[in-house]
């Protein structure tokens, strides 16, 4: 099935000169939840109002649904929604009118039905006339998510959806992503948090200082993640792993003074007792031990030192 | 998809939701939005009729009361359209909804025919208030009713795209209110509001020649009582060269995204 999303070789380069994004490729696909994870100032939110029409793209082409964004904006546009990173509200109007507003601007007829739905859907029909600056301000980011659901998009890019959000509101906002995902709706959405893009995500993409990383199947990222470190700090350095301890696959580091050992944290056997007990056996004696686990964050690293 | 179809064509919808959302703001306030214009003309008739009107009885054989009603009407549209159109489009900017509009499958002649189309109405409606209040301090008569009201719609519709151009261009609140207060107002009054030109002595004459709004009121004026300062055809046609100009900076101003995108 072609992608419904494609973006081939997009770069942008804003005018104070800085290069946020460098030569992106992405294709997403049709009906997947995809997280777009990496730090703050990655470019992330770059590349997600590059492909709204908020941001030109310096280079690059993007094919929505099979219109080019530029050429064929509106038709492009009429299916993609986006909720941004800021909440930015029409403060002085009510929760309705500010909705309605959203559903015309994307060419949508007048449907009272439907904007009823949207705002019971995300708790906000009881607020329905109230004025947007009264809200708190996790219900105003529920606004601005009725705002991009009431036209009824085919692609929904939401960024950073669950930032500032307590822990109810973000399993509300879990489900409703997956209702608008078994309805067929194809989302896109940022996140620091890497549980909600295990909760939540089909795919996921690594960005870091505006270079894709790595875009791989939440799956096999997550056993990635799943690894853990064990680090023994050796009383004698050692020259080689000695041959009794191969079945560990043990790498030496720091001149020979430190053993590490890589093993599935979820497992149910590590394998460390296993090792400690034959280490004893043939005499290598460590000082100190210490396990990890890795992070996004040292995910991030790695990969990065990885390709320079 | 019947609407995907017809958003090929002309979004129709979304014109229709910004016009309704703009003119929304100034229903919700039409107590404020109304008394202010009927106050203001009454002063006006208070100032400038009375005390300036009992020494100046008749301008061109036109009594004075009744001389300054097409300019105190242009006084209060340009400034009106112009804040209006620009307040519309700045205040979007300023608190961040307008990645609404930028994501949206609408076209900039779409986006303005929204919003100042919105200006401009509300500009007609005040510019008809103030000439019915007009009506209860002096008679007049129109002669030519049609040309004036479309040269009324013209003038709103123009200032009112001046004024949407100024909320894109303006960064700041006082350079929003920088064009309407130290501009236009300012040549308003010196473009024949309240007076005639031919009352200047020579050379004022000659410079107030180059203030585009003495032909604009001079038009309006002509469509009231058809005499007129400068030359009607010239003045209607200059305010459609600036109507089409506008039009053309805002086509510009979207395809580039001149302070809109980055
Ligand atoms: N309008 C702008 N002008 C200049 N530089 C910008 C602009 N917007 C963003 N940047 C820069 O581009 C880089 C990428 O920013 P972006 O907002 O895309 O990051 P992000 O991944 O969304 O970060 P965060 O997780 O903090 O939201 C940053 O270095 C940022 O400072
Ligand atoms: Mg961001």
């Amino acid at each position: 099935m072609s992608p419904i999303l494609s973006i081939s070789n997009v770069s942008k380069t804003y005018t104070s000169g800085l290069q946020a994004l460098k030569r992106v490729d992405l294709e997403i696909n049709r009906g997947e939840i995809f997280a777009l994870l990496g730090p703050n100032g990655a470019g992330k939110s770059t590349l997600i109002n590059i492909v709204c029409g908020i941001v030109t793209p310096s280079t690059g082409k993007i094919v929505a649904d099979g219109h080019d964004i530029q050429k064929d904006y509106r038709q492009a546009r009429f299916k993609i929604a986006l909720v941004p990173q800021e909440l930015a509200t029409d403060a002085f109007e009510t929760v309705a009118t500010s909705v309605r507003l959203s559903r015309g601007l994307f060419g949508r007829p007048v449907d009272p039905a439907l904007i009823e739905k949207v705002l019971r859907s995300l708790t906000l029909w009881e607020k329905r006339n109230d004025k947007i600056m009264t809200l708190s301000g996790g219900m105003k980011r529920r606004v601005m998510i009725a705002k991009a659901l009431a036209h009824e998009p085919k692609i929904l890019f939401l960024d950073e959806p669950t930032a500032g959000v307590d822990v109810e509101l973000r399993k509300d906002m879990w489900n409703l992503v997956r209702q608008l995902r078994d309805a067929g709706v194809t989302i896109i959405l940022t996140t620091h948090y890497i549980e909600e893009a295990e909760e939540m995500a089909d795919r996921v993409g690594v960005i870091s200082k505006g270079e894709l990383i790595l875009v791989e199947e939440k799956t096999v990222l997550m056993q990635k993640l799943g690894k853990k470190q064990l680090t023994l700090q050796l009383q004698e350095p050692l020259k080689t792993v000695p041959p009794e301890l191969a079945d560990w696959n043990l790498v030496l580091k720091s001149d020979g003074s430190v053993l590490e050992y890589t093993y599935d944290g979820k497992a149910e056997r590590t394998g460390i007792p296993s090792l400690l007990r034959r280490m004893t056996d043939i005499g290598v004696a460590f000082k100190d031990l210490n396990t990890h686990q890795s992070s996004l964050e040292d995910i991030f690293v790695s990969l990065v030192s990885e390709r320079k | 998809m019947s609407s995907e179809q017809q958003i090929l064509g002309f979004n129709r919808y979304g014109v229709w939701a910004i016009f309704r959302f703009e003119m929304a703001r100034f229903l919700r306030t039409a107590g404020q939005s109304i008394l202010t214009p009927v106050l203001t003309t009454s002063l006006y008739f208070v100032v400038f009729g009375s005390a300036i009107g009992g020494r100046m009885s008749e301008v061109g054989g036109v009594p004075y009361g009744a001389f300054i009603v097409p300019g105190m009407i242009m006084l209060t549209i340009l400034a009106e359209s112009m804040s209006n159109g620009s307040f519309g489009i700045y205040f979007p900017k300023f608190t961040g909804t307008i990645y609404e509009l930028l994501s949206a499958p609408i076209s900039p002649v779409e986006t303005v025919l929204g919003y100042v189309g919105a200006a401009a109405t509300k500009s007609v409606i005040l510019g008809l208030i103030i000439l019915t209040t007009s009506t209860f301090f002096v008679d007049i008569r129109i002669h030519h009713p049609i040309a004036m009201i479309g040269f009324l719609v013209l003038t709103s519709a123009t200032f009112a795209l001046l004024g949407f151009i100024t909320g894109i261009w303006a960064r700041s609140f006082e350079q929003l209110s920088f064009i309407p207060m130290l501009v236009v107002t300012p040549l308003t009054f010196l473009g024949g509001a309240f007076y005639s030109i031919d009352m200047l002595p020579g050379a004022w004459r000659t410079i107030t020649l180059f203030n585009p709004i003495v032909y604009i009121i001079s038009a309006f004026r002509w469509c009231f009582y058809g005499t007129s300062d400068v030359g009607v055809e010239v003045s209607m046609l200059m305010t459609a060269i600036f109507f089409l100009g506008g039009l053309v900076a805002v086509s510009w101003i979207f395809k580039t995204g001149y302070r809109l995108k980055n």
